[in-house]
């Protein structure tokens, strides 16, 4: 990485750990030859027979040349001598047999090994689909989704690639190379030992491309990411691109980037340049001295026309597999740095593990409690030293605090995004840790400012929660919360699609979606993070009507910087360094005079004027 | 580059003729002397091909890289030039797929696609001559055997492209489910619908399955074809062949030199459907770069500078759609007038046009009507440079780059300087950038450090502070951060705005207390300008914008007060129990 890279790109952890120790390596490669054997598992028995298969279809095909020679020692005298022509058929016959064989096992192969490739694939799929979402927010923050996405998509590409292609080259190779060093020694050991000097040469060349183009491959591999990189990111971000007149510097660092691609492109371009007129010159190098050799032999009736033929037949197939082999060292490479990441990624034990003998939760009443409890993020850092805490079922309590105050932290332990350092968080009295994952999130349902919208309609949307909910019971969740109006107005009311990334609808209106959702979902408490900041003062008093309806009868803990929802709340709780400082109704503390609650109450109400 | 290819296509036939020499001499004719020459001829033959595929492999590797790169350069900088308009309509999905897989394609074909192209065709036919006139009846065999297998590769190119495409965009939907159930995680886990989630994600993921073995068994039926027919003719070349040798129209060295010649044949042939399909695949991604080379910027540079810039900003007579909806007037008639140093705050509903209005100023769109200036020249003659450095804005949905944090903040600037750099971040509050692992080093963004909405939108407003413009925009940039933080920065702030022409995009009053005047935008025209009190106490409309009231109504009659009631009974057996807080 050039310096200049270094500069505009700055310094990230991943830079640091980015060197291997020798022992982790080892681990990780242990790591992923257990995840392959495992992926394997269930097709033990099916790659024994494919082995066969594939035996008998390269037995088929190598046995042509072989069949060539007989057809022109044993097939040619018996004509000329009395125009017998049925050794010859024989022979005929018998490539046919070999052709039509070499066919089927040919297609059985490529049949049996892709369906083979494709259902590994899939449980492959599955598997990883299934642990990110067994694994906790927590891990996700960390991970960030894009690692998410890549690992799901580009590794498990790369995995399919050296089932695909690797298998089948890499045993037809191994198979050719064998079968034909075997069959050119029965055919004539002196000629045959003559054909085969040219191992070593082929072993050297073929080590040193193996080598070489693993160190380019990767090389190109991390420049063309970093293109990648600065281009989605130039173009997701070209109005500040625009309005900053960054394009120069962009364009700079751009062909700097697209440079470096290059010049590793180059390289790698290069290596084959060397590599495939150097299996070509040892090739032909060989196909002349086994002529040289050969005549020779032949003048001294040693070797016959026949086998001479069968010889140039054979060298033609042994020097073609050593591409295949060399290739499926860069698919092999890919795929086994994309096992080492998914098998890292299946190994990760979930931080916030379901139980395995769940407490029922039948009728959840909405009690929570928070009981001595003390969480850290990173250890040594408490947010909350020890907390205790009752908010009673049906109560709604507002939460208040500077940034960093803990506010975040309890709304995230009481919905089991995160499970207490010491201490418990319990609902109805039960702890959080001994509920089933489902009966806990029908009962706890957090709306955040991320009020992410899936694909699909905005009726899919609004049912996420409460997917058996009829048509009527979503029109009536909308309705209570005031989205009913411009959901109508859309251009197929609640069949519109909601695209990716919005644009459709403003935040304020997919907020009151996600609220919508939430309102159906029906849980007994309801947490709202920060749920209205994004809002506009007309949509804000929307929701904040609405809040009344989706808060009654259900146990409430709500963030907000804006005081107008606190003040709504029946208990404010006033945070400072995860400590709750003050505690009471908010005319209460308003009324107290001196309070911190007190103070912000005024300094809002100063704002307002 | 033909010149190094076509003698490569000649070694490849000499080396078999070369052996039917040796068969037919030596061996034949009991003759020793021959063996040497020949020999040493087909090694001097192998090493010159040799060498010949090395300087073509050489040379190529240049020249195509190079065009890669050079149409890769001038693909961005276009990109880069294109305006907005372009930009809305254009995912960056598609314009990557552009500059990565459609260049390859077109490298891939114009290196090797057409390269072969020519020398396989010339090789077929100049062996198959050959071969006719070595023994006729035999090369008619091989003429005829290539005709189906042209036919079938081509047949099988048109099903495979469109099985691969079919392919293609389910691996896409299933990219999708796998981007929502990472991106929506917290949705999904709040609800507790990763089971929901993934039965999607299987569904998905079974279809393409099955769209892939279809795939499978497709290729697998045309390569199994394709190595059955080359062997099918050396069936019949076999028994032909050596019924000729047996009856003497043929040589024993001719039998072998044909079956070579006819197997050096397989390759070529073969691989003509593939390279067709290269070529189409070029072609079309070359169509797809082209559309884009096509695209002229709509936005055109004028050629005036302001000497001495003041920062008078004014909007005449402006209407505003965007392209894609020219039937849908965003905005109407809005007329403006923000002398140098003064700040206006623009206050409307969600939809008024608050932010196409004042993406106007630095031209990421133009007017489709009347006119913007600065210091009294039409915004479209400004060299479009000279205005940007004029005009400084700060989103509400700060985009950072994965670079270091000082390369985000110094993005409109930077050569500026370490202490104008701190000053920036002082306004904006920004002080958090220090205790970061690397201090201004860090690199944030997607692939760095991720950062709070709060934290982004203090960075974005430090970078358009430190770009030190005369016009400063502000887009309801203080949306995410806390109340107490919002005040420091408005602190902050209205020393900046007391210097610099300011245009806000406000939601809340103490954000409009930063502004000397208040425009109201109500369905895309200005309806009201006056200060915040007057707008206040004049304007119900304004009124209901802005002014939250301190205390919650107590309107009995309020439809939603009823099942508060309820809900405030239900906890009111409860107030406040709090054991262990206040020990």
């Amino acid at each position: 990485m050039s310096t200049s890279t270094q500069q505009w790109r700055g310094v990230a952890s991943d830079d640091i750990e980015g060197e291997l120790t020798a022992e982790t390596s080892t681990r990780l490669a242990g790591r992923s030859r257990r995840l392959l054997r495992e992926l394997l598992r269930p097709w033990r028995r099916a790659l024994w027979w494919l082995m066969v298969v594939v035996v008998v279809e390269n037995a088929a095909r190598l046995s042509i040349p072989y069949l060539v020679k007989e057809g022109i020692d044993t097939g040619i005298p018996p004509i000329r001598a009395s125009g017998d022509l049925e050794p010859l058929l024989l022979v005929v016959g018998l490539v046919l047999v070999a052709t039509v064989t070499q066919a089927i096992a040919r297609n059985l192969f490529l049949v049996r090994s892709g369906v083979m490739g494709q259902d590994i694939l899939l449980s492959i799929r599955r598997r990883v689909f299934r642990h990110f979402q067994v694994l906790s927010p927590a891990f996700h923050d960390r991970y960030t989704s894009g690692r998410v996405i890549s690992r799901q998509t580009s590794d498990v590409d790369a995995i399919y690639e050296m089932l695909e292609s690797g298998f089948d080259g890499l045993v037809t190779a191994a198979l050719t190379l064998v079968g034909t060093s075997v069959l050119l020694l029965v055919l004539d050991v002196k000629l045959g030992v003559v054909a085969l000097l040219c191992g070593p040469a082929l072993v050297l060349l073929t080590n040193w491309f193996r080598k070489e183009s693993a160190r380019s491959y990767r090389a190109t591999r991390e420049k063309v990411a970093l293109v990648i990189v600065h281009f989605v990111e130039s173009m997701n971000g070209i109005r500040a691109v625009q309005a900053f007149r960054r394009e120069p510097r962009n364009q700079a660092i751009f062909d700097d980037v697209n440079d470096e691609y290059r010049r590793a492109n180059l390289v790698a371009f290069r290596l084959v340049a060397w590599f495939m007129p150097g299996i070509r010159l040892i090739g032909n190098v060989t196909i002349a001295a086994v002529l040289l050799y050969g005549g020779y032999l032949a003048y001294h009736g040693e070797v016959t026309v026949g086998v001479l033929a069968a010889f140039l037949l054979y060298l033609r197939q042994f020097f073609e597999p050593m591409m295949e082999i060399s290739q499926f060292y860069n698919t092999f490479q890919s795929a086994s740095a994309a096992l080492e990441k998914l098998s890292g990624v299946l190994e990760e034990v979930p931080d916030v593990p379901a139980p395995t003998d769940p407490v029922p939760l039948l009728d959840p009443r909405g009690e929570v409690r928070f009981d001595a409890v003390r969480f850290a993020y990173v250890e040594g850092s408490v947010v909350l030293p020890g907390l205790d805490l009752t908010v009673p079922a049906g109560q709604t309590v507002a939460l208040v605090g500077t940034t960093g105050a803990g506010k975040t932290t309890i709304a995230k332990l009481a919905t089991r995004f995160y499970d207490p350092t010491d201490g418990a968080v319990l609902l109805d009295g039960i702890d959080l840790r001994s509920l089933a994952p489902e009966d806990l999130h029908r009962a706890v349902v957090m709306v955040t400012q991320e009020n992410y919208l899936f694909s699909g309609t905005i009726a899919d949307n609004i049912r996420f929660g409460r997917p058996d909910a009829s048509d009527e019971q979503v029109e009536a969740a909308a309705r209570s919360l005031g989205a009913h109006e411009f959901i109508e107005a859309l251009p197929q009311g609640y069949a519109t699609p909601v695209s990716n990334r919005g644009g459709l609808l403003s935040a304020g209106q997919r907020q009151l979606v996600a609220f919508a959702r939430a309102f159906l979902a029906d849980p007994a408490v309801l947490i709202l993070d920060e749920a209205t900041s994004s809002l506009d003062i007309p949509s804000e008093r929307l929701v904040q009507q609405a809040l009344g309806t989706i808060l009654a009868g259900r146990t409430a803990v709500v963030i907000a910087h804006r005081l107008s929802t606190v003040e709504n709340a029946d208990r404010v709780l006033v945070l400072e360094h995860g400590r709750i400082v003050e505690d009471g109704t908010p005319s209460d503390l308003v009324a107290s005079g001196d309070g911190r609650y007190s103070d912000l109450h005024q300094a809002w109400v100063d704002s307002l004027a | 580059m033909f010149a190094v290819s076509l003698a490569g296509v000649g070694l490849t036939i000499a080396i078999p003729l070369v052996t039917r020499a040796i068969i037919d001499g030596p061996i034949t004719r009991h003759e020793l002397a021959p063996v040497l020459p020949l020999g040493l001829l087909a090694l001097a033959l192998g090493v010159l091909e040799a060498v010949l595929i090395f300087v073509r492999r050489w040379v190529q590797s240049n020249a195509v890289l190079g065009l890669e790169t050079d149409l890769r350069r001038d693909l961005y900088e276009r990109l880069q030039a294109l305006p907005m308009s372009f930009h809305s309509r254009w995912q960056s999905g598609q314009l990557l797929s552009r500059v990565t897989t459609d260049l390859s394609a077109i490298r891939r074909f114009s290196g090797f696609g057409l390269l072969f192209l020519v020398v396989n065709i010339l090789q077929v036919v100049v062996v198959t001559i050959v071969l006719l006139t070595m023994y006729w009846p035999l090369g008619l065999v091989v003429a005829a055997t290539a005709a189906p297998i042209v036919w079938l590769s081509m047949r099988f190119e048109k099903a495979y492209v469109v099985v691969s495409r079919r392919v293609q965009d389910q691996q896409g939907d299933l990219a999708t489910q796998a981007e929502e159930g990472a991106v929506g995680i917290r949705v999904i886990k709040s609800f507790g619908r990763s089971d929901h989630m993934a039965r999607r994600y299987d569904e998905a993921a079974l279809e393409l399955r099955a769209t892939s073995l279809d795939k499978v068994r497709l290729s697998a039926k045309f390569w199994t074809f394709l190595e059955v027919i080359p062997n099918l003719a050396v069936v019949v070349v076999l028994l032909l062949g050596a019924i000729g040798v047996g009856r003497g129209a043929l040589t024993p060295g001719e039998l072998v030199a044909f079956i070579t010649l006819l197997l050096s044949l397989v390759w070529p042939v073969s691989s003509l459907g593939v390279i067709l399909a290269m070529a189409q695949e070029a072609m079309t991604a070359a169509a797809r770069v082209l559309e884009i080379f096509d695209t002229e910027p709509d936005i055109v540079a004028g050629d005036q500078r302001v000497r001495s810039p003041r920062g008078h900003l004014r909007f005449e007579h402006v209407h505003f759609a965007f392209p894609d909806d020219p039937d849908q007037p965003v905005l109407r008639d809005v007329n403006l007038d923000v002398a140098p140093g003064q700040t206006l705050a623009l206050v409307g509903a969600t939809g008024s046009g608050k932010t196409a209005l004042t993406a106007l100023v630095p031209r990421l769109f133009d007017v489709t009507g009347g006119r913007v200036t600065i210091d009294g020249v039409d915004v479209r003659d400004l060299d479009l440079a000279v205005l940007r450095s004029l005009v400084a804005t700060a989103f509400e949905e700060p985009t950072l780059f994965s670079m270091s944090a000082r390369e985000n903040v110094t993005l409109g600037r930077s050569d500026a300087d370490e202490d104008d750099v701190l000053a920036a971040l002082e306004i904006a509050q920004a002080g958090f950038v220090h205790d970061l692992p690397w201090g201004l080093d860090t690199r944030i963004g997607e692939q760095g450090l991720s950062l709070s909405g709060g934290q982004r939108q203090r960075l974005a407003l430090a970078r358009a502070v430190l770009a030190q413009p005369a016009v400063l925009v502000l887009d309801d940039t203080l949306s995410a951060l806390d109340v107490h933080t919002e005040k420091l920065v408005e602190e902050a702030l209205s020393n900046v705005l007391s210097e610099t022409t300011g245009l806000v995009v406000a939601h809340r009053a103490s954000t409009v207390l930063l502004a000397d005047r208040v425009a109201l935008l109500e369905h895309g025209t200005i309806t009201h300008v006056g200060t915040h009190r007057e707008l206040l106490e004049t304007v119900p409309a304004y009124r209901d914008l802005l002014a939250a009231d301190p205390v919650p109504p107590a309107d009995p009659d309020a439809p939603t007060a009823a099942p508060r009631a309820a809900g405030r009974t239900a906890g009111a057996s409860g107030a406040p129990t709090n054991e262990g807080a206040r020990a």
